[in-house]
């Protein structure tokens, strides 16, 4: 941890937190929006770099996390009668469990068939909870918006959530380094290069591909457990919708797989982008067309993104950030 | 000198093909074990049936006095059994030192990172290939990867080393290179068994040697009364290399 102190990244991502935290300054309400779906981008891709990056697992569901954060939250608190705080962080760790149940049985597939079986994962989940009346079936959960009054009320509260999603964006990058720093880091690059010749080399391969799906669970099951609140409605086909899956793998691979920053840059472009394709109408809608693209440029030219051009261009530079 | 891997009575069938039948032999500590055969004689198949890749249909595979038949490959590796691959299995876009660290930290030291690191350097230099320790393995020719694919296995500090052909492909001085390689790691104490269609150099480095034929064992011994079965020279006949190469 001391060493962690005098490493660049633990200030670049401290500085990211401050300008995030900082910016809207308490009353820039239009900016808080724009930062807030960010730093849930963020989230979510730094997260799904865990599987994607490190260990070379596509996982096209990882929306299912998020989406079932934002359930077992909305259910603790309008059902329950739970506060924000134990609702988000039970509902973390119970999609987390349930990531490392799921885990445990579609990592024994690969390549294309584990990308297809997590989609079948988010599928599944999203048939169960339509049907689950206790949850509200397919039309869903609204909280009383009595629930924002211990935070001070709406207005108060809509801070509240925005603060606690940056920090939950910081820990996400935090635990990006960490992991990847670590031995754990260590055999899941090595997975993601050659499973085969990991294993063989003492890498207990299937314990760690689960514990790291379970991991990238956590925090976006949080993040989702925040965002549902702040909108006080939750319906499966919001929860549990692929488009925001797609979004976080073209925005992992725009700012490239792997990097400890790549996932955050990516976001943050890719937020500026949707926010100006969305504002100008001959664009409306139009920013998944433009995520294919993206997608598509990336994927030909440049596999390892805009972190694996920086790096190309000015190899001091990484070993300055990982 | 005491059994460090003892097979007995190992068996696998691929569909219609029985490509290793109730084959047993045993591995000494600090010996250097050559398995031999022609191409289709099932040597590769054993390494991956002792070091779980595959799991046999029959027989037993102990190694330091454990059971360790159809256990999972990385289980082998903790408990100190170490291999390379015919074909180089390197993480391509990690470093040479990445690459041997991974052997080092999971291995069967089970180290930290920070003394991973150091293995790995010792490792690395050990194969001669620390002017090139900060460059990805793919940037390595096919020489320098087979050498990588030693020094990882190494890096373990293994008890028992399996090497898969870590001849093949290599010119002249890169194979009387090699060969010292070898020879320095017997030195340490870390016993060998070696897959080498290089019958000179073989018959030169192994203490033992066991004849692999349809995936029976056709002869084992000192490499000179190998070389002398007929049942061998037969198995290999019109490949003069092997009785030109059989130490007198």
């Amino acid at each position: 941890m001391a060493d962690a102190l005098r490493r660049p990244f633990f200030w670049i991502i401290g500085l990211a937190i401050a300008a995030f935290a900082g910016a809207p300054l308490g009353h820039d309400v239009e900016l808080r929006e724009s930062l807030l779906l960010a730093a849930v981008y963020i989230t979510l891709a730094s997260n799904l770099n865990m599987m994607l990056g490190y260990a070379g697992y596509v996982n096209f569901g990882s929306i299912v996390f998020f989406g079932l954060g934002g359930y077992f939250c909305v259910y603790f608190m309008g059902t329950l009668g739970w506060g924000l705080l134990p609702s988000v962080l039970v509902g973390g760790v119970a999609v987390s469990v349930l990531a490392l149940l799921f885990g445990l049985g579609i990592l024994r597939l690969r390549g294309i068939h584990f990308a297809l079986a997590t989609i079948g994962v988010n599928e599944a989940v999203m048939a169960f909870v339509t049907n689950f009346q206790p949850w509200g079936g397919s039309t869903g959960i609204y909280l009383s918006t009595g629930l924002f009054q211990p935070l001070g009320g709406p207005a108060q509260a809509l801070w509240t959530v925005y603060y606690l999603l940056v920090a939950i964006m910081g820990l996400s990058l935090y635990l990006s380094y960490f992991v990847k720093s670590s031995k754990f880091g260590m055999g899941l690059l090595a997975i993601g290069q050659n499973e085969d010749a990991a294993a063989v080399l003492g890498v207990p391969a299937p314990r760690y591909k689960a514990l790291a799906y379970s991991a990238s669970a956590f925090l976006p099951a949080i993040a989702g457990g925040l965002y549902f609140f702040k909108g006080a409605f939750i319906q499966p086909a919001d929860a549990f919708d692929l488009t925001l899956s797609t979004e976080a793998i073209v925005i992992t691979m725009l700012g490239g797989q792997g990097t400890i920053f790549g996932p955050a840059l990516g976001a943050y472009l890719y937020e500026e982008l949707r926010g100006w394709l969305l504002t100008s109408q001959t664009f409306a809608n139009f920013q998944l067309v433009v995520a294919g693209a993206l997608l598509l440029v990336i994927v030909l030219f440049a596999p390892g993104g805009l972190m694996g051009l920086f790096y190309r261009r000015w190899p001091r530079l990484r070993r300055i950030l990982e | 000198m005491s059994a460090l891997l003892e097979i007995e009575n190992l068996g696998k069938r691929f569909g219609g093909l029985q490509a290793v039948s109730s084959l047993g032999f045993t591995v000494r500590e600090g010996e250097i074990l050559g398995l031999i055969g022609p191409n289709g004689a099932g040597k590769s198949t054993v390494f991956n049936l002792i070091n779980g890749v595959f799991a046999p249909d029959a027989g037993r595979v102990r190694f330091r006095d454990a059971d360790i038949t159809g256990a999972a490959p990385f289980r082998v590796a903790q408990l100190g059994l170490a291999r390379t691959h015919q074909i180089v299995q390197p993480f391509a876009s990690m470093t040479v030192l990445e690459n041997c660290t991974v052997g080092a930290c999971f291995g069967r030291e089970n180290l930290p990172l920070p003394r991973a690191r150091e293995a790995a350097r010792e490792a690395v230099v050990l194969v001669g290939l620390e002017d090139r320790i900060d460059e990805p393995a793919l940037h390595l020719t096919i020489a320098g990867k087979k050498r990588l694919e030693l020094a990882r296995a190494l890096a373990a500090r293994p008890a028992l080393l399996m090497l898969d052909e870590v001849l093949a492909g290599l010119n002249p001085t890169e194979v009387a290179r090699m060969i010292a390689i070898v020879r320095s790691i017997r030195e340490r104490g870390v016993a060998i068994l070696m897959i080498e269609h290089l019958m000179q150099a073989i018959m030169s480095l192994s203490d033992r040697i066991v004849v692999l034929n349809s995936g029976r064992k056709l002869s084992e011994g000192l490499p000179a009364e190998v070389a002398r079965d007929p049942a061998v020279v037969e198995a290999y006949l019109g490949d003069p290399g092997l009785v030109q190469g059989a130490p007198r």
